[in-house]
């Protein structure tokens, strides 16, 4: 069976994806930010995943208005990277796994959650960046990739319980996978960050330490949180905190964490990084 | 029976819901044809036109002229889609925090910087 062998996490800001690009690693304002992934690309060498299944968000690439499910998953040999409108360049196609697409998909509908299934995608920033950090080009390090993206546009969004759980079926449905791969499990986005309003620049150090520490152990305390709690705390954008709730719960009970990193600000955000291990 | 309770509002924050979402869906899905660098250049070459074929309505067309995000928020319009319309103009997110605080760029940079002391 396929075997879940941990946990990522990692913002996805757009520019980062501007900075990588510029070989910015030291860059005295990109430093401290860069300097938290070689860590994870050492065990990433060490423990070689077969595969990524990487919860995002869209912001306005793939979906509209017109049509916004609360839960998609990719079911496409390949995902491709558009043009955002904003300049970050583009970074090509990423390739899929479509039979432990399919393999999730009839899991977790099984298990009660009617996702959206989606056999052309394309991923924005909210995908490209973390595994851009993570996996570099792709050449070096391959990995298939499985996008599974969650409504953070337009409210009503999906609870923090309702992520964790989504996680926990995800979870359930890749274990019980017939095949040998190892699947590495990515949550992005976040940590406190606002856009938009005149609350714009609003950052919370002390809440998104709260929840990096608690989410190692406690994710049934963070599942108690409301979407207007996470709102308050962490900003209108660091609602993205689902899509962490949703990694987590696809990593069983228990976890050691590895490593992380914490850094104000990149962009408007403070920015957070886990490497978190499945343990039986 | 509903669960859905009315919630108390957040100070400087419009929660995008299906109201707003209605109420900024002509100006949302005009932004969100900047994904397109054909779009981008046909409202660089007629802004009115443009605005015009997506059916703004005035409130949204006088925002857009204004280059104004709280105008553009009042009006319906939602951060991810607006963003690729301020991307048009070369604008940053900090451009546009610091437009909608008030403070010069450097003063809101400043701002990001001090909340992680």
């Amino acid at each position: 069976m396929a075997e879940i062998i941990g946990g990522l996490t990692s913002s996805h800001i757009p520019a980062v994806g501007n900075a990588y690009a510029r070989k910015l690693f030291d860059d005295p304002y990109w430093k401290p930010f860069f300097d938290g992934y070689p860590p994870v690309h050492g065990w990433l060498k060490e423990k070689k995943p077969d595969v990524a299944v990487v919860f995002y968000n869209d912001h306005g690439l793939n979906f509209f208005l017109d049509k916004m499910p609360t839960f998609s998953i990719g079911a496409a040999p390949s995902y491709e990277n558009q043009d955002e409108g904003w300049g970050i360049p583009t970074i090509g196609t990423f390739e899929g796994h479509p039979e432990l697409s399919w393999h999730i998909i009839e899991g977790v509908v099984g298990d009660g959650f009617d996702v959206c299934s989606c056999q052309e995608m394309a991923v924005d920033h909210g995908f490209t960046v973390p595994v851009q950090l993570f996996w570099g080009d792709r050449t070096e390090n391959p990995i298939k990739t499985i996008p599974i993206c969650i409504n953070t546009v337009q409210h009503p969004l999906a609870s923090p319980k309702r992520c964790h759980e989504f996680g926990k079926a995800i979870g359930r449905a890749i274990s019980s996978f017939p095949g040998s791969e190892k699947v590495v499990i990515l949550g992005t986005g976040g940590l406190s960050h606002q856009l938009d309003g005149t609350r714009a620049g609003f950052i919370n150090k002390e809440f998104d330490l709260m929840c990096m520490d608690k989410i190692v152990d406690e994710p049934e305390e963070l599942a108690k949180l409301s979407i207007h709690d996470l709102v308050r705390e962490a900003g209108a954008q660091g609602a993205e905190f689902i899509l962490w709730m949703a990694m987590r719960g696809a990593l069983g009970d228990k976890v050691a964490e590895v490593h992380r990193n914490y850094h104000i600000p990149i962009s408007n955000t403070a920015a957070g990084l886990m490497l978190l291990e499945t343990r039986a | 029976m509903s669960t859905h309770t009315i919630q108390e509002e957040i100070p400087g924050t419009v929660m995008f819901d299906g109201r707003m979402a209605m109420k900024g869906y002509a100006l949302n899905k005009m932004c969100f044809s900047f994904n397109s660098a054909a779009n981008r250049e046909a409202f660089r070459k007629d802004e009115e036109a443009y605005m015009e074929s997506y059916g703004l309505n005035e409130q949204q067309k006088a925002a857009i002229r204004a280059r104004n995000v709280l105008q553009l928020i009042d009006a319906g319009g939602n951060i991810y889609y607006l963003a690729k319309f301020a991307g048009i103009f070369g604008l940053t997110v900090q451009d546009v925090g610091a437009q909608q605080t008030g403070m010069t760029v450097e003063e809101f940079k400043e701002f990001l910087r001090k909340q992680g002391e």
